[in-house]
């Protein structure tokens, strides 16, 4: 393949289809692995990382189970190529409790019953987050709208819209 | 689903980005990856090289000599939407943007993808149905299959597959050029002629040469559409495509009529829908429901439904009845 790899930084030159090395960085680790281009970073979380938290409801956009942070940004991690994520940034379920303390908005979705079967939930709680740190959370409906990337097949929606507003209303702002 | 095996390539620059897909008839540029990685996985579309694009230096908004805006290709559609320029200038695209997909997906979404996003017709993305637009030739299985949110404008025998996109529907009334950088350096597309209708070919969407990358949107200046809007109706409230959608920008003068306008519609186009017959029935004329609605029947005269849309057209008409009567009121 004649492709021009004079200016590419970091990375150069085509990989795969066979397996590559990658580094992935991961709630502040960096863990070298090996990765197809194919695999998603949804994949690369749960196969190869033991990082099961992250889940698969669609593996199509639609469903928000696979909710992760890349670069601090809430992004579908089952449509987000694990080899595109090398220099950036990762961030997972996993990763937000400090010190052995749940994170304020994991303690507010348990203090509401916000589920039922839990599947959704560490992609409603990663959402949940970002959308306070956005500040597009003002009203019900602000909260209904920017959280409607994340389904939630038992209904806990009235459950876990409270979550967040305990959160945004605490003092100290989750 | 497992995803056929790929190659990827990290694109240093623009240069090695268009000579990367260029060099390989079966590659694709990768941006936000939400069309691109979805239809892969369900085998829609069969690259075997992806050049990514999301380090390329195209994530700015700038303004332009002529007082307009340049989006960079690889902007993404959450930061387009809350960019103050944007909401200012354009307010009716902000909406747009806001009101498509979620907000997981517009943070990844970049303007240049959403161009050159996919319908969402489920023939064509299962993979495995007669589709003239995923294999030519093959037959259309929605014209007698399940067409409700197909198109009833800029239709033709082998293909009624709706865009999907909504912010296109704000440039297109906007008159935004897309600007590309192809082999043969920089040309600029207006953006009515960037999406083609289907016709004979439906596989053929963009006027795009293979390896012609789109670096910016250049959207110009125009005062009226400080009160632009965006009204998008579909059925759930939040994180669905349209059924119908209306951008409109307004001028009602001081003796009632109207003297400016730029109306499209979302949602019933094989392409994001420019009213041109709706805008040209009103200028100059009395901003009434009367004429509001006279402008909307000539905008639909040639409507080609089937069973399943055929609501499209009243809903369409009154959709765009309602737009136009809030703007003169409010
Ligand atoms: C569940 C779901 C719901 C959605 N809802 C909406 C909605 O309501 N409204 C709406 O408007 N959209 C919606 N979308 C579509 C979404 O906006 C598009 O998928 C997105 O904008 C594509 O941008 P991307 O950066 O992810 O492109 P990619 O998926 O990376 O690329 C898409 C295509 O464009 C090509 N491409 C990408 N960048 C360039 C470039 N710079 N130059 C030339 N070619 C390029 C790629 O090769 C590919 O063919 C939805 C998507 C999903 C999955
Ligand atoms: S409407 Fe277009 S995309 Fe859908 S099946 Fe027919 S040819 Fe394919
Ligand atoms: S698994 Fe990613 S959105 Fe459903
Ligand atoms: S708790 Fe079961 S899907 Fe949300």
């Amino acid at each position: 393949m004649a492709i021009n790899q004079s200016t590419a930084p970091a990375v150069t030159g085509v990989r795969g289809p066979e397996r590559e090395p990658v580094t992935l960085d991961v709630n502040g680790s960096t863990f070298p692995i090996e990765l197809e281009p194919r695999v998603s970073l949804l994949d690369a979380l749960r196969e190869h990382l033991d990082l099961t938290g992250t889940k698969k409801g669609c593996d199509q956009g639609t469903c928000g189970a696979c909710t992760v942070w890349v670069d601090g940004r809430r992004v579908l991690s089952c449509l987000t190529l694990a080899m595109s994520c090398e220099g950036h940034q990762v961030s997972t379920i996993e990763g937000i409790a400090q010190d052995g303390e749940l994170h304020p908005m994991q303690q507010a979705f348990v203090d509401h019953d916000a589920f039922q079967c839990g599947y959704c939930t560490p992609g409603q709680i990663m959402s949940a987050i970002a959308l306070l740190r956005e500040g597009n959370a003002t009203t019900d409906a602000d909260i209904a709208e920017h959280m409607s990337g994340n389904i939630c097949r038992c209904q806990a929606y009235p459950n876990i819209h409270a979550a967040i507003r305990e959160v945004r209303d605490a003092d100290d702002g989750g | 689903m497992t995803m056929r095996p790929i190659t990827f390539f990290r694109a240093g620059s623009i240069d090695d980005a268009v000579a990367a897909v260029s060099a390989n008839p079966d590659s694709a540029f990768l941006a936000g990856g939400t069309t691109e990685i979805d239809l892969l996985r369900l085998g829609v579309i069969q690259p075997t090289l992806l050049v990514d694009v999301n380090e390329l230096p195209l994530t700015y908004l700038e303004d332009t000599e002529s007082g307009g805006v340049r989006i960079g290709a690889m902007a993404r559609m959450s930061d387009v939407a809350r960019a103050p320029r944007i909401v200012e200038r354009y307010p009716g695209m902000s909406q747009a943007l806001l009101l498509g997909a979620s907000e997981q997906l517009r943070n990844m979404a970049s303007m240049g993808g959403n161009m050159c996003q996919r319908t969402r017709c489920a023939y064509f993305r299962d993979g495995r149905s007669p589709c003239n637009k995923r294999e030519p030739g093959s037959g259309c299985s929605a014209l007698n299959g399940v067409n409700r949110g197909h198109a009833i404008l800029g239709t033709s025998d082998q293909c009624i597959a709706t865009h999907p996109s909504d912010v296109a529907v704000a440039l297109v009334a906007l008159d935004a050029t897309v600007r590309t950088m192809g082999p043969d350096g920089i040309r600029t597309i207006p953006i009515e002629q960037f999406f083609l209708r289907p016709e004979d070919t439906p596989s053929v969407e963009h006027p795009l040469e293979h390896g012609e990358l789109i670096v910016a949107i250049d959207v110009p200046d125009l005062p009226v559409a400080r009160a632009s809007r965006y009204v998008k109706h579909r059925d759930r409230a939040s994180y669905e495509f349209a059924l119908v959608s209306v951008f409109s920008a307004m001028r009602v003068d001081d003796k009632g009529n109207v003297a400016e306008l730029r109306l499209a519609l979302g949602g019933v186009g094989t392409v994001p829908w420019r009213a041109h017959r709706a805008e040209e029935a009103l200028i100059g004329r009395p901003a009434t429901p009367e004429n509001f609605a006279a402008a909307a029947d000539a905008e639909l005269a040639d409507a080609d439904t089937r069973p399943m849309n055929a609501f499209k057209v009243t809903f369409a008409k009154r959709a765009i009845v309602r737009e136009l009567s809030q703007v003169v009121t409010s």
